[in-house]
C-alpha cells in the first residue's frame, strides 16, 4: 500500500456528522428526481419501484396459495388461477428479481465502492430506469387488458394460440430486457475504467466481482431473450410460423431459445446475492474474507458456465439422449463454484468475532436456505431422477429456495446493511430480528412441503389436485401467511426509521470498503477527497468509536489520495 | 477535484465524474463495443434459427433463395460498403475539425442508407405481389413467380403425380380428410407435418416432366428471410436517425472543438449494420 | 462422525419404506422396473445432500456460538486463504457429482431404450384429455396394460405441448404437436395408478387425468377383447355413452345441465339453440354430426369456437352411437 500523503490542513478527512446537504436533499421536486443523473437517486428510485413490484408479485402469490387451500375451486376459476401463477412468475422475474440487486444496491454502492462520483455513463443509467418504468407500465397494462395465462415461460404453441394478452406482456418484458442490458453495460464500463488508484482487479471488493459477473450475463444473454420474445410477437401478430408445426415450424426450438437466456438469467439473480454475502459475512465476522481469489474466480466461472446448461430444463422435451447427457454433465460443473463459495464463507467465520445484527441474520439464513436450494438442484441435474421430478412441485420448491431463500434473503441482508448509508438512519434492531425470524420460519413452512409433494408426483401449475395432496398444500398456505406477516413488519420498521430512526454514523458496521468513508447519507458528489484503495477486507484497520456509535479508521489518511501539491 | 465539467488541455468538455478526457473517451468506446456485442447476440438468435432450419430442411432454402434477386442484393451490398466508407470518412473529418466535409459525409451516408431501403422496398414489393411472404401469409401466385425461369406450381402435371401447393390450409386438412375416406380404421390423426425433408408425393414423376416441385414448408424460407432482413432494416432506419442527430449536432457547432466521439460511436454502429448485411447477403442470396 | 452416521441411517429408514410398493416418505409406490433404480439414486443424492447440509448448518451454528463477539475481544488472527483446503473442498464435490452424474446417466439410458418386444400403444393428448389407441384400433380413455410386459407409448399431440407422467412408474415424456415422442415402461404390480399431464396446456390442465390399469397375468387380453367389441355387444345408447366418456366429450360437455367449456348436452336433442351468428336452429342428427366433424361451423351463442374436430377419429357407426345416446331420455348420464 502506498504511503499516504497528509491531507491539507491535517483535517480529519471523514465527516462524521450527518450533513444537511446530502444527495437526498440536494435538488428538490419530483423533476429533480426523474431527470437526475445521480446514481444514488436512481438507485433509490429503483428500490421503490422494485420493492413495489415485489409487493405486486407477492399479492399474486397470496392469491395462488389461498386458492390452493382446497382442491377444486376455492376462491377463483381455473382461468383466473392460471393467470395468477403466470403473473406471479412474470412480475417477480421480469420486474423484480432480474433488475433486483444490480439496479438498486448495485447502482447505489458501485460508484461509492470505487471512490468515484458516478457510474461511467450516467445518462444511460437514467435511460435504463426510464426503460424499466416503460416496460413495467406495458407489463402492468397487459394485466389490466386481460392478463396472460401461459406461465412465465410462454411455451409455444400454447402461447401463440391463446387469446390472452401475451403480445402486450412480452413487449413489456422486451423493453425491460433493454433496461437490464444497459445497466449491465454501464457496470462493465464503470468497473473497467473507473477504478481508483491502487484498486487492481484483485483489490476490488467481492461485491463488485459479483456485480461484474452478473453484468457479463446481462449483456450477453438478454439480447437472446429479446429476439425470442420478438419472434413470439411476430408469430402471434404476423403468423411467421417459426414455432408452429402447422406452418412448418418447431415448437421445441422456442424452448431452446427461451432457456438459452433464462438459464443464465437465474445466475443474474444469484450472483449479486452471493456478492452481498461476501461483504456481510466478512464484516459481521470481523474478519478478512477467506479465499478471495477463489470467490472472485468462481463468480466468473459461474457466469461463463451458465451459458452451457440450458438444456437441463428440457430433459423430457424429446431432445436426443446425447444432448441430455451433455447438459446433465455440464450442469453438475456449474454447481461446484457455488459450493466453493459456501465453504469459503464458513471459513471466514472461523475464529471471527461474530455479531448477529440484522444483516448477519439474513446472511446466516442465506447459508441455510441456499444450501437446501443448491443441493436439491443435484436431484434435478441428474437425468433419471429429473425425469420423475421435472414439472412437479419439487422444481417449484427448488427454485424458490434458491431465488427467494437465496437472492431475496441476501437482498434483504444488503438492504439492512446499506440502509444506514442510503438514508442516514438506523432501524429498530429488535423488530428486524422478529421479521427475520418470521420470514425464515414462514419460508420453510411454505416451501419445504412442496419438495415432498413433488416427489410424490404432484405436478406444477395445477389448479385442481388430488385429495391426498391437501395437507401439504395447506401447510404451504399457512407458511405463506407467516411470510407475509414478516414482510409487513419489515415495511413498518423500515419506513418508520426514515422519520424516527436514530441518525446513522458514516460507518455503523465497521466495513473497510470505500462507501463507508463518506457520510451517511453521502453528499451528492460522494466524496470530499479523492480516494485510494486499500485492502477492502482489512477490518483490523477500523475501531469502534462510542461517541459517534460507529467505526473509524485508525489511520484516516490511509485511504486518501494525494491532494494539492502532487500536480 | 471539482465536481463541474471542466475543460481539458485541448478544450474538450469532460463530464464531472471523469478524471480526464481520455477516461471519458475510453468509457464511451468500451460501452459502444459492448453494445455491438449485444446486437450480435440479438441477430445471433435469427442466425441460429436459420442454421437449424437449413440443417433440417436444406431443400427449402435451395428452393426459396431462387426467388431472391442476386443483382439487387449485390447492389445493396455495394451501397452499404460505400456508406461504411463515408461513415469512416466522417469520423476522420470530425477529428480534423473539417465540419464541411463532415456534413457532406454524413449526408452521403444517409443517401446510401436511403438507397439501401429503396432497393429493399423494391424487393419487398416484388415478393408481396407474388405472394411470397412469411408462413402465415404465404400464398404463391401460380401464374407468375417473377424472377426465375422455372415453371413451378400451376403447370400441367402427369396424371399420376399428386402435387399440392403447400399452403397453410392444405397442410392442416389434407391428412385427416384422406383418413376420413378410409373408414375401416379409426386412428390417431398423423402429425400435420410428415418426416423431415419429405418432398411432395409424385416428385419423381414431376421431375421427369421437367418441372420444379415446391418442397413442403417452402414458406419457412420466406419467414426467415423477412425476419432477418426486416430486423436489419429496422436497424438501418435507426442508423439513419442517428445520422440525422449527428447532422443536427454539426449544424449547432458541436464538433467545432474537435469533439468527435459521437461520430465515432455512430460510425461503429453503422459498420456493424453493414457487416450483418454482408452475412445476410451471403446466407440468403448466395448459398 | 458417528452422529452423522446415525442421522443417515435414520433418514434411510424414513426414505425407504419396508415395502417399496407402499410408497415412502418421499416417493409413490415402486411399480415399474425402473422405479427401483430411480428411487435408489434419489435416496443416494438425498443421503449426500443431508450429509452436506448437516455439515454446513452444524459448522455455521458452532461457529456462531463459539466465535460470538465478546466485549473487548477482537477476532483472533487467522490466515485468509489456504490453497490446499480450497483444492480439497473443490475436488471432493467434483468427485461426488461425477458419481451422481454417472448413476443418473445410466438410469436414463435404461429409461430411453425400450426392449424390442414392447407392446405398442398409440397415445394422443389434446386439450384436455388423453386417448389411448390399442393395436387392434380400439380407443380408450385410460391406459390398460398387462403386468410384467414392456409397453411402448408412441405419442403425439393434437394441439399444444402436453406431457405424459406416471409417478408410480417414474416416467415422463413431453407430447408434442407435429411429431411423435416415445416412452416405455414395464409395470411390475397390478393395480390402478395416476396418469397426469405435466406440461401446462390451458384451462383444464389440472383435470387432464387418466389412469393406468395394470392387469394381472392373463387378464389383459380378456379385457381388450371385451372392450374392443363394445359396438357389437352394447346397445347403441350404451355404446354412445361409453364413447362420450372415453373420447373426451365430458371434458367440455356436461350431462347434468351445467355449462362448461361447451354447452351442456343434457336434453340437447330437439332443443332450439341460439347460434353465435344470430340464427337459431333445432338440434337434430345432422347438426350433431356436423358438430363432431366441423365443430366450428355453427357455434352456440356464448361459447368459444374451441372444439377440436373428430374428423378421421370417429367412425360413422361411432358417431351414430353418440347420436343415439344424446337422443336417449334424460337419466342416461355417464359415470364421471
Amino acid at each position: 500500500m502506498a504511503e499516504a500523503i497528509s491531507a491539507p490542513g491535517g483535517d480529519a478527512p471523514v465527516d462524521h456528522t450527518l450533513s444537511d446537504d446530502n444527495y437526498l436533499t440536494h435538488g428538490k421536486g419530483i423533476l429533480s428526481w426523474l431527470f437526475t443523473l445521480d446514481h444514488k437517486r436512481i438507485g433509490v428510485m429503483y428500490l421503490v419501484a422494485i420493492l413495489s413490484s415485489f409487493f405486486l408479485g407477492g399479492v399474486f402469490a397470496m392469491f395462488i396459495r389461498t386458492e390452493l387451500w382446497t382442491p377444486g375451486q376455492t376462491i377463483m376459476t381455473a382461468d383466473t388461477y392460471n393467470k395468477m401463477f403466470t403473473l406471479h412468475g412474470a412480475v417477480m422475474i421480469f420486474l423484480f428479481i432480474i433488475p433486483g440487486i444490480p439496479a438498486t444496491l448495485g447502482n447505489f454502492v458501485l460508484p461509492l465502492m470505487l471512490g468515484a462520483k458516478d457510474v461511467a455513463l450516467p445518462r444511460l443509467n437514467l435511460a435504463s430506469f426510464w426503460l424499466w418504468l416503460t416496460g413495467a407500465t406495458v407489463a402492468v397494462a397487459s394485466i389490466v387488458i386481460g392478463a396472460v395465462d401461459t406461465g412465465w415461460t410462454f411455451y409455444t404453441p400454447y402461447s401463440t394460440s391463446t387469446t390472452t394478452a401475451v403480445t402486450a406482456m412480452t413487449l413489456g418484458a422486451f423493453i425491460l430486457g433493454f433496461s437490464s442490458i444497459f445497466t449491465g453495460l454501464n457496470f462493465i464500463v464503470t468497473i473497467h475504467k473507473m477504478r481508483p488508484e491502487g484498486m487492481t482487479w484483485f483489490r476490488m471488493p467481492l461485491f463488485l466481482w459479483g456485480i461484474y459477473s452478473t453484468a457479463i450475463i446481462q449483456v450477453l444473454a438478454t439480447p437472446v431473450l429479446g429476439i425470442t420474445l420478438l419472434l413470439l410477437v411476430a408469430e402471434r401478430t404476423l403468423g411467421v410460423g417459426i414455432f408452429d408445426p402447422a406452418l412448418g415450424g418447431d415448437p421445441v426450438l422456442y424452448q431452446h431459445f427461451f432457456w438459452f437466456y433464462s438459464h443464465p438469467a437465474v445466475y443474474i439473480m444469484i450472483l449479486p446475492a452471493m456478492a452481498i454475502m461476501s461483504e456481510l459475512i466478512s464484516v459481521f465476522s470481523g474478519k478478512h474474507i477467506f479465499g478471495y481469489k477463489f470467490i472472485a474466480w468462481s463468480s466468473i466461472a459461474i457466469a461463463l458456465l451458465s451459458f452451457l446448461v440450458w438444456g437441463h430444463h428440457m430433459f423430457t422435451s424429446g431432445q436426443s439422449g446425447l444432448m441430455n447427457m451433455i447438459f446433465s454433465a455440464l450442469t453438475f460443473s456449474v454447481a461446484i463454484p457455488s459450493a466453493v463459495k459456501v465453504f469459503n464463507w464458513l471459513a471466514t467465520m472461523y475464529k471471527g468475532s461474530i455479531r448477529l445484527a440484522a444483516p448477519m441474520l439474513y446472511a446466516l439464513s442465506f447459508l441455510f436456505l441456499f444450501a437446501i436450494g443448491g443441493l436439491t438442484g443435484l436431484f434435478l441435474g441428474s437425468l433419471s431422477t429429473d425425469i420423475h421430478l421435472h414439472d412437479t412441485y419439487f422444481v417449484v420448491a427448488h427454485f424458490h429456495y434458491v431465488m427467494f431463500g437465496g437472492t431475496v434473503i441476501a437482498f434483504l441482508g444488503g438492504i439492512h446493511y446499506w440502509w444506514p448509508k442510503m438514508f442516514g438512519r438506523m432501524y429498530s434492531e429488535r423488530w428486524a430480528q422478529v421479521s427475520a425470524f418470521l420470514i425464515f420460519v414462514g419460508f420453510n413452512l411454505t416451501f419445504f412441503t412442496q419438495f415432498v409433494m413433488g416427489s410424490h408426483g404432484m405436478p406444477r401449475r395445477y389448479y385442481n389436485y388430488l385429495e391426498r395432496f391437501t395437507a401439504y398444500h395447506q401447510a404451504s398456505t399457512v407458511g405463506s401467511f407467516v411470510l407475509a406477516l414478516g414482510f409487513f413488519i419489515m415495511a413498518g420498521y423500515l419506513l418508520h426509521s426514515l422519520v424516527g430512526g436514530e441518525k446513522a454514523p458514516a460507518n455503523p458496521w465497521g466495513g473497510a470498503t470505500l462507501e463507508w468513508e463518506t457520510t451517511s447519507p453521502p453528499a451528492y458528489y460522494n466524496f470530499k477527497h479523492e480516494m485510494q484503495a486499500g485492502d477492502p477486507y482489512d477490518l483490523d484497520a477500523l475501531q469502534w468509536d462510542p461517541q459517534i456509535k460507529g467505526y473509524v479508521r485508525k489511520d484516516p489518511r490511509s485511504v486518501l489520495l494525494s491532494t494539492g501539491e502532487a500536480s | 477535484m471539482s465536481d463541474h465539467a471542466r475543460a481539458s488541455s485541448d478544450g474538450l468538455a469532460v463530464d464531472h465524474h471523469f478524471e480526464n478526457a481520455d477516461q471519458q473517451y475510453q468509457s464511451a468506446k468500451l460501452g459502444m463495443w459492448i453494445f455491438l456485442a449485444t446486437e450480435i447476440l440479438f441477430f445471433g438468435g435469427l442466425f441460429v434459427a436459420y442454421a437449424v432450419y437449413r440443417a433440417n430442411h436444406p431443400e427449402v432454402f435451395v428452393f426459396g433463395h431462387q426467388f431472391l434477386d442476386k443483382n439487387l442484393g449485390a447492389l445493396n451490398t455495394v451501397i452499404l460498403i460505400c456508406s461504411s466508407l463515408t461513415a469512416a470518412w466522417a469520423v476522420r473529418a470530425a477529428q480534423l475539425r473539417q465540419i464541411g466535409m463532415l456534413k457532406l459525409m454524413i449526408l452521403l451516408t444517409m443517401l446510401f442508407a436511403f438507397g439501401f431501403m429503396g432497393v429493399k422496398a423494391v424487393e419487398y414489393n416484388g415478393k408481396w405481389k407474388h405472394g411470397l411472404l412469411w408462413a402465415g401469409q404465404y400464398d404463391p401466385h401460380a401464374e407468375d413467380h417473377g424472377e426465375i425461369s422455372h415453371d413451378v406450381v400451376g403447370e400441367e402435371f402427369p396424371e399420376d403425380a399428386h402435387v399440392e401447393v403447400v399452403s397453410e390450409e392444405t397442410v392442416v386438412e389434407a391428412s385427416p380428410a384422406q383418413l376420413a375416406a378410409d373408414a375401416d380404421r379409426s386412428a390417431i390423426a398423423p402429425a400435420a407435418e410428415g418426416p423431415a425433408g419429405l418432398a411432395a408425393p409424385g416428385s419423381a414423376a414431376a421431375e421427369e416432366a421437367g418441372v420444379e416441385i415446391e418442397p413442403a414448408n417452402a414458406q419457412t424460407f420466406f419467414s426467415i428471410y423477412f425476419l432477418m432482413t426486416g430486423l436489419h432494416g429496422i436497424h438501418v432506419l435507426g442508423g439513419i436517425g442517428a445520422f440525422v442527430w449527428l447532422l443536427l449536432c454539426a449544424r449547432r457547432g458541436y464538433f467545432d472543438s474537435g469533439h468527435f466521439t459521437r461520430v465515432d460511436m455512430v460510425a461503429l454502429y453503422w459498420h456493424l449494420v453493414d457487416l450483418i448485411w454482408i452475412y445476410l447477403f451471403l446466407l440468403l442470396y448466395l448459398i | 462422525m458417528t452422529a452423522l452416521n446415525l442421522a443417515q441411517m435414520l433418514l434411510a429408514r424414513i426414505a425407504m419404506a419396508p415395502d417399496p410398493q407402499d410408497g415412502s416418505f418421499w416417493m409413490p409406490p415402486q411399480v415399474s422396473t425402473v422405479a427401483h433404480s430411480v428411487d435408489w439414486l434419489f435416496n443416494f443424492i438425498l443421503a449426500i445432500s443431508v450429509f452436506f447440509f448437516i455439515l454446513i448448518v452444524v459448522v455455521m451454528v458452532v461457529f456462531v456460538l463459539k466465535y460470538r463477539r465478546r466485549e473487548g475481544q477482537l477476532a483472533e488472527s487467522s490466515p485468509s486463504h489456504n490453497t490446499a483446503l480450497e483444492i480439497t473442498w473443490t475436488v471432493i464435490p467434483v468427485l461426488v457429482v461425477i458419481v451422481i452424474f454417472f448413476f443418473g446417466f445410466k438410469g436414463f439410458l435404461d429409461m430411453a431404450t425400450p426392449p424390442a418386444n414392447a407392446y405398442e400403444v398409440m397415445v394422443e393428448g389434446q386439450k384436455w384429455n388423453w386417448s389411448f389407441t390399442y393395436p387392434n384400433g380400439y380407443v380408450d380413455e385410460n391406459l390398460h396394460v398387462p403386468v410384467d410386459r414392456p409397453v411402448q407409448l408412441v405419442m403425439s399431440s393434437a394441439d399444444v405441448i402436453h406431457s405424459l407422467y406416471v409417478p408410480a412408474f417414474r416416467i415422463k415424456m413431453d407430447v408434442v404437436p407435429g411429431r411423435y415422442s416415445k416412452a416405455w415402461f414395464e409395470a411390475t404390480v397390478p393395480g390402478e395408478y395416476d396418469l397426469f399431464c405435466a406440461e401446462y396446456c390451458g384451462t383444464s390442465h389440472s383435470d387432464m387425468l387418466a389412469h393406468v390399469i395394470v392387469h394381472p397375468p392373463g387378464e389383459f387380453e380378456t379385457w381388450l377383447e371385451k372392450a374392443s367389441s363394445f359396438l357389437e355387444t352394447m346397445s347403441p345408447v350404451d355404446a354412445g355413452r361409453k364413447l362420450f366418456q372415453v373420447r373426451g366429450c365430458t371434458q367440455c360437455h356436461s350431462m347434468d345441465g351445467s355449462a362448461k367449456t361447451g354447452p351442456t348436452l343434457l336434453g340437447v336433442f330437439g332443443r332450439t339453440e341460439q347460434m353465435a351468428d344470430g340464427t337459431s336452429l333445432t338440434v337434430d342428427e345432422n347438426y350433431i354430426r356436423e358438430s363432431v366433424l366441423e365443430p366450428n361451423a355453427r357455434v352456440v351463442a356464448g361459447f368459444e369456437p374451441v372444439m377440436p374436430t373428430y374428423q378421421g377419429r370417429l367412425k360413422d357407426e361411432e358417431i351414430m352411437a353418440i347420436i343415439e345416446y344424446l337422443k336417449a331420455p334424460t337419466g342416461a348420464s355417464p359415470e364421471e
